[in-house]
């Protein structure tokens, strides 16, 4: 019974099931199919606002409706639903004319992971000083659980600022890419534009790189990489749960 | 156990407000799923509010009545919220919302015959033998009724709460619009309810509107006030039952937390009068 | 093709001690001040209510079958100027 239900559900193609009372069988089932519908575009604008500002919100519901038909979520657990909407959404032919679309979604869901991501408190930055000069090139470091790195082609952090209302809706002068960091280091969540090389030299830490190994990178990615400036930025945003202890005098 | 009291349901949004006033809820109640993050504001924000308000955990996605087996790794994540908070109550619905793996997000219905009892009955009792506790079970908002039901919904709940041992949470909206919606009398509903079994009671805003063919179409939005219909049903209830513990949801369209304390006073005024006649007769 | 780049110790002694200038200068100490607090909430997403007294998204199949998406560009897309012009939704072809 449940099968022939759930599927006309989420189908509105679809025949009703069987052995249904009511005075209006059709419209009394529309309620249920409105609901499943409803429900799931409004739980994905909630963790897509910018995009949904972008598009507007006619255009999101319809093609959320496409969505949650496609990819329903597989667990009960909503704070988790949406996680392949920027690869729809880079595909989704309707959007085609808006290519930043796409990489919107992918902050937008690193942010809702950030939100919900495990606490750990953050090393208080003094604590840059306990570091011996002698073993910097072989420390490791720890990130805090909320911290993920996104690179885009387009200006996707002033786009999303714009659309959240953190920033004034206008024209976008310098139309470059951005590299972007999304964290929460205690309960404030930060969104930042990343320096150039910053990006490279935390996704090698992220990986386990050592600070030498990954400043290296980072350098050869972009010659004028600022490693003092990218590591006491490191520690001032609270970036940093962790030092390997061998490390500190 | 939650206080004779009125409570709130509790929005994020509200957080600030609740602790500045100088009336506080009975006790508060969240969706279970909306915690099941790993950390960040709303833990921060729960475990704040649990530190001086009775707590109720309202679960949203268990799917008891689903033909499947229960989602253990879900059921879970339930045991630990309830180990971490140590919730006052934990509640859940007479619906099903998975099916074949996929999450539907509505509280979907059932028909009520021996069969579907016994699947419904099993899965309490997994339910409440994975969390240690006595669970409440909460009568649906419908819409549509099944050929196949052989049990009337009141006759159902009754033997779901002797055969598992579970209490009942009787939504006063949820009796207004599944009866107003299958042509009954939400009185008479009433008073075939297992009164004795419950430990909750809800009170919410539904939408009043008619089908295609004229009859009534009552839509549980939660995007309103109460009902003054459903504010009568309510008063005659706890006239019978005394004070129970009585919550006010609100989903859609939240409004400020002034107003949403502001139906929940009105409950608690209704509270009070039920407890005085009791006391006097 | 890119040259390795070589990091001798003294380059990486010479980054920490500039770095533990920056962190502890005077300006930096007072922005970071900042109390930890609840900061702004996002709205929960799990509800057991009904949408709003409509029937109409999950059964108006002129929604997701393509020219209704020429309807809709009411977005900020449209004032968001990009070196391509304004960027534009587009209907679905078929």
């Amino acid at each position: 019974m449940q099968t022939e239900f759930a599927a006309a559900l989420l189908d509105a193609d679809r025949r009703l099931p069987a052995g249904l009372l009511a005075s209006d069988t059709a419209e009394r089932f529309a309620v249920y199919r409105n609901n499943v519908v409803h429900g799931l575009s409004r739980a994905l604008a909630a963790g897509f606002p910018a995009v949904e500002s972008i598009v507007g919100a006619e255009f999101f519901a319809a093609m959320a409706a496409i969505y949650v038909r496609i990819s329903p979520p597989p667990s009960p657990v909503l704070l988790e639903y949406g996680t392949t909407l920027p690869d729809f959404l880079a595909r989704f032919e309707p959007a085609a004319g808006l290519p930043y679309l796409a990489d919107v979604a992918r902050l937008e869901l690193a942010y809702t992971r950030a939100y919900h991501a495990a606490d750990a408190p953050p090393l208080p930055a003094d604590r840059l000083g306990s570091i011996a000069p002698a073993r910097i090139s072989t420390l490791r470091v720890t990130l805090h659980p909320s911290l993920q790195i996104l690179r885009s082609a387009f200006p996707v952090a002033t786009i999303w600022a714009m659309n959240t209302g953190r920033m004034l809706l206008g024209e976008i002068a310098d139309w470059s890419a951005q590299d972007m960091l999304v964290l929460r280091p205690h309960y404030e969540m930060t969104v930042i534009t990343l320096a150039s090389g910053e990006a490279a030299f935390l996704l090698q830490l992220q990986a386990g790189a050592t600070l030498g190994d990954a400043a290296a990178m980072a350098m050869q990615e972009t010659g004028s990489f600022d490693l003092a400036g990218a590591l006491a930025a490191l520690f001032l945003r609270g970036a940093i749960v962790a030092v390997n202890d061998q490390d500190l005098s | 156990m939650l206080p004779n009291r009125s409570g709130t349901a509790f929005k994020p949004q509200h957080f600030t407000a609740l602790l500045a006033g100088e009336t506080r809820p009975g006790f508060i109640e969240v969706h279970a799923e909306n915690y099941m993050g790993d950390g960040g504001l709303p833990h921060a924000q729960l475990s704040r509010l649990r530190a001086d308000h009775a707590l109720s955990l309202h679960g949203v996605g268990l799917s008891i009545g689903g033909e499947a087996a229960l989602d253990r790794a879900h059921l879970r994540r339930l045991r630990q919220l309830c180990d971490r908070y140590q919730p006052d109550s934990f509640s859940e619905h007479l619906a099903w919302s998975s099916h074949d793996g996929i999450f539907l997000n509505d509280l979907l219905p059932l028909p009520y015959t021996e069969q579907t009892l016994k699947r419904v009955v099993a899965h309490v009792a997994q339910v409440q033998d994975m969390l240690g506790r006595r669970i409440l079970l909460e009568n649906p908002a419908t819409y549509l009724q099944f050929a196949a039901s052989t049990i009337p919904e009141t006759d159902f709940l009754a033997e779901i709460a002797a055969r598992s041992g579970c209490g009942l949470l009787l939504d006063v909206t949820n009796v207004l619009v599944a009866c107003s919606n299958r042509g009954e009398a939400p009185a008479a509903y009433l008073a075939c309810f297992p009164l004795h079994c419950v430990g909750e009671i809800h009170l919410a805003g539904h939408h009043d509107t008619t089908d295609d063919r004229g009859a009534p179409l009552l839509i549980d939005d939660h995007g309103s006030r109460i009902s003054a219909q459903a504010w009568q049903l309510y008063e005659s209830l706890i006239a019978r039952t005394g004070p129970r513990p009585s919550l006010v949801e609100w989903d859609n369209e939240v409004p400020d937390w002034t107003i949403l304390l502001h139906e929940a006073q009105t409950a608690q005024a209704m509270l009070d009068r039920a407890a005085n006649s009791t006391k006097a007769a | 093709m890119l040259t390795k780049t070589h990091l001798t110790a003294a380059m990486l002694a010479g980054s920490l001690a500039t770095a533990l200038a920056i962190v502890a200068s005077p300006a930096v100490a007072q922005d970071t001040a900042k109390e930890k607090c609840y900061g702004v909430s996002m709205a929960g997403k799990n509800d057991c209510a009904a949408g709003p007294g409509t029937t109409c998204a999950g059964t108006s199949k002129v929604d997701y079958q393509g020219n209704a998406f020429k309807l809709v560009a009411k977005g900020t897309c449209t004032t968001m100027k990009t070196p391509k012009g304004m960027g534009s939704l587009t209907p679905m072809k078929g």
